[in-house]
């Protein structure tokens, strides 16, 4: 109870910060931030799609990304000029969850029996399949457009409002990144909320069991075939749901969004925040998808004000930075940069014996 | 209460069993003794429906063929599997709401969970500890008290002694004697042929995937083959 207690708490601190963030960001360091801020909550509930699939019910996907393209892909064919289809958001995006959680089950289906390395090659597989089918979907009948995207794609509306545009608010001109903001965190509570209160739930503990031991799980009554499919729907639609919001917000898609890459990011987050753990995923999110673009736009500055001239490449020295943050995190931090009590206890105590 | 007629199980056409037939009755311990690869293990997971078999496998009078392994618990038969297979990063007390999954009868739960902490006071002392840090001993005794909270009428037990200290094995076994005295039947698999046969009232002795011997625990004990064969003499 005390640890739940600790987590809300947790939780409501994020909301506050969350709240008044956008504006600390935008008048510190301008509307480019808050936009990077946009895609952090669009990460966050990635990480916290991919989270229930890896770090509840341990199964290792990397292809995840897919979902989030399905999400994507879906809103861009039906709100926009490509096939002259306007549907509104509130349609398409719950569309895009429930087409995703579809597509979860499709790839969960024939893998249920797979684990580990296994699970990992084969949805890899679906990944990349899912982003070729993408580039490739433009002839005979030209349905995605191929390599060059969908353009022109509806901004999502709110109540009759478009957030693409600056709204007045009590006399303050709020730009779309803001509003843009405040529906993504709106969202990214949402899922927020789902997730904790999934992990609270009997599914929840069924997909710790099948993550701790499959036949002692079904010794139990667990139907794991069903809890695992149910795990990879739900997943699945929290990335299509993502990619929903991704498309309407840029009003633009193409394949090269949804690179392999993507997932392994996606994965990262989940790993570094702290498997399993509502609050260390969150956390992880939001560091990696800022903590690469505070790398790029840092680097050039500072090699200026140390040397006098910009000696490496920021972007190439971004990655170089980036992979030792995570080889430093992963080291000092194995479980994570904010893991729950069980994991912390787990890695802090000795390694459990496989008996004697 | 549990009847198996020409059981067969093959993994990639290599047959494991080979179309054994045996009973356990209402009350009964019953020992399956054999040596390592002779297809215990591969039985009782076939009844357990983990691994697809032949035959006719009934219990309690209902066919088990079309039942997945996950309905089982709710009939009657919980397994404890081989290797113990707790939930390590759960703790003790969790481990044994995990038993009482397929249940929602909440006051019949905590009494019988207070029943499984009398038979197994060491569940009680480390209910707050991660089953993965629990001795071998420990982590079995937990494995059997997590299928009781299923409220099972018979318990398949694969293998209890296996990986422990002497000491360990002797409290297990004083402890699934214990269990039987409860009134639950018990499917006992067993390299310890000595002592299953000693705990246990019948016994079957199994030799590449065939029922060699069946007979009471007292004769089996008793016979020159069984004593050369498993209890080294």
């Amino acid at each position: 109870m005390k640890a739940k207690v600790k987590a809300w708490q947790g939780v409501a601190l994020i909301a506050a910060v969350l709240a008044v963030l956008p504006f600390a960001v935008g008048l510190g360091m301008g509307n480019a931030w808050v936009r990077v801020l946009d895609f952090a909550l669009l990460y966050i509930m990635l990480a916290l799609g991919l989270n229930i699939v890896v770090g509840f019910a341990g199964l290792l996907d990397l292809g995840y990304i897919a979902f989030y393209a399905i999400g994507a892909y879906l809103y861009a064919l039906l709100s926009s000029p490509h096939f002259g289809l306007h549907w509104p958001a509130w349609a398409v995006l719950p569309l895009g969850a429930a087409v995703a959680g579809l597509f979860g089950v499709l790839l969960g289906a024939p893998t249920l029996r797979l684990r580990g390395d296994y699970l990992a090659i084969v949805t890899l597989g679906f990944g990349e399949i899912i982003r070729i089918f993408l580039n490739n979907l433009n002839s005979p009948v030209n349905i995605t457009n191929g390599p060059q995207g969908i353009a022109r794609i509806d901004p999502i509306s709110v109540f009759g409002v478009p957030l693409s545009r600056p709204l007045d608010v009590l006399g303050v001109s709020l730009p779309g990144v803001y509003l843009y903001y405040y529906l993504f965190a709106l969202v990214a509570l949402g899922i927020i909320f789902v997730t904790m209160r999934l992990e609270d739930s009997r599914i929840g503990r069924a997909w710790v069991a099948i993550r701790e031991d499959e036949i002692a799980a079904k010794a139990c009554g667990i139907n794991t075939r069903n809890v695992k499919l149910l795990a990879f729907a739900m997943g699945a639609s929290f990335g299509g749901v993502a990619g929903g919001l991704f498309a309407g917000f840029q009003e633009f898609v193409s394949p090269e969004s949804f690179s392999l890459m993507e997932s392994v990011m996606v994965l990262c987050m989940v790993v570094l925040g702290g498997m399993g753990h509502v609050p260390g995923v969150v956390l992880g999110g939001l560091l990696l998808a800022v903590l690469p673009e505070a790398l790029r736009q840092g680097a050039g500055p500072v090699q200026l004000a140390l040397f006098g001239r910009v000696l490496l490449d920021p972007e190439s020295l971004r990655i170089l930075l980036f992979g030792l943050a995570l080889i430093l995190v992963m080291q000092y931090r194995p479980a994570g940069l904010w893991p729950s009590a069980t994991r912390r206890r787990e890695f802090s105590e000795n390694p459990p014996e496989p008996g004697r | 209460m549990l009847e198996a007629i020409n059981l067969e199980v093959s993994y990639g056409g290599i047959a494991a069993v080979k179309g054994i037939s045996f009973a356990v009755e209402e009350g009964e311990m019953v020992a399956l003794i054999g040596a390592n690869g002779a297809g215990k293990t591969s039985t009782l997971k076939a009844l357990a429906r983990l691994l697809p078999a032949r035959g006719t496998i009934r219990f309690l009078g209902e066919e088990l063929a079309a039942l997945p392994s996950h309905g089982l618990i709710g009939r009657g038969m919980a397994l404890v599997p081989e290797g113990r297979g707790v939930f390590a990063r759960l703790s003790v007390a969790e481990n044994l709401a995990m038993g009482a999954y397929s249940r929602r009868d909440h006051a019949a739960i905590s009494a019988d969970l207070e029943r499984v902490h009398e038979l197994l006071p060491r569940l009680l002392e480390r209910r707050t500890q991660l089953a993965g840090t629990l001795s071998g001993g420990e982590q079995q005794m937990l494995a059997l008290g997590r299928a009781l909270m299923g409220r099972p009428r018979l318990l398949l037990l694969d293998e209890p002694s296996m990986g422990l200290a002497p000491l360990m094995v002797h409290k297990v076994f004083e402890t699934i004697g214990a269990v039987a005295a409860t009134g639950v039947t018990i499917l006992l698999v067993e390299q310890n042929a000595k002592l299953a046969l000693e705990s246990a009232s019948r016994g079957y002795v199994m030799e590449g995937g065939r029922i060699t011997l069946a007979d009471s625990a007292g004769n089996l004990l008793a016979d020159r083959r069984v004593r050369e064969a498993y209890l080294g003499e």
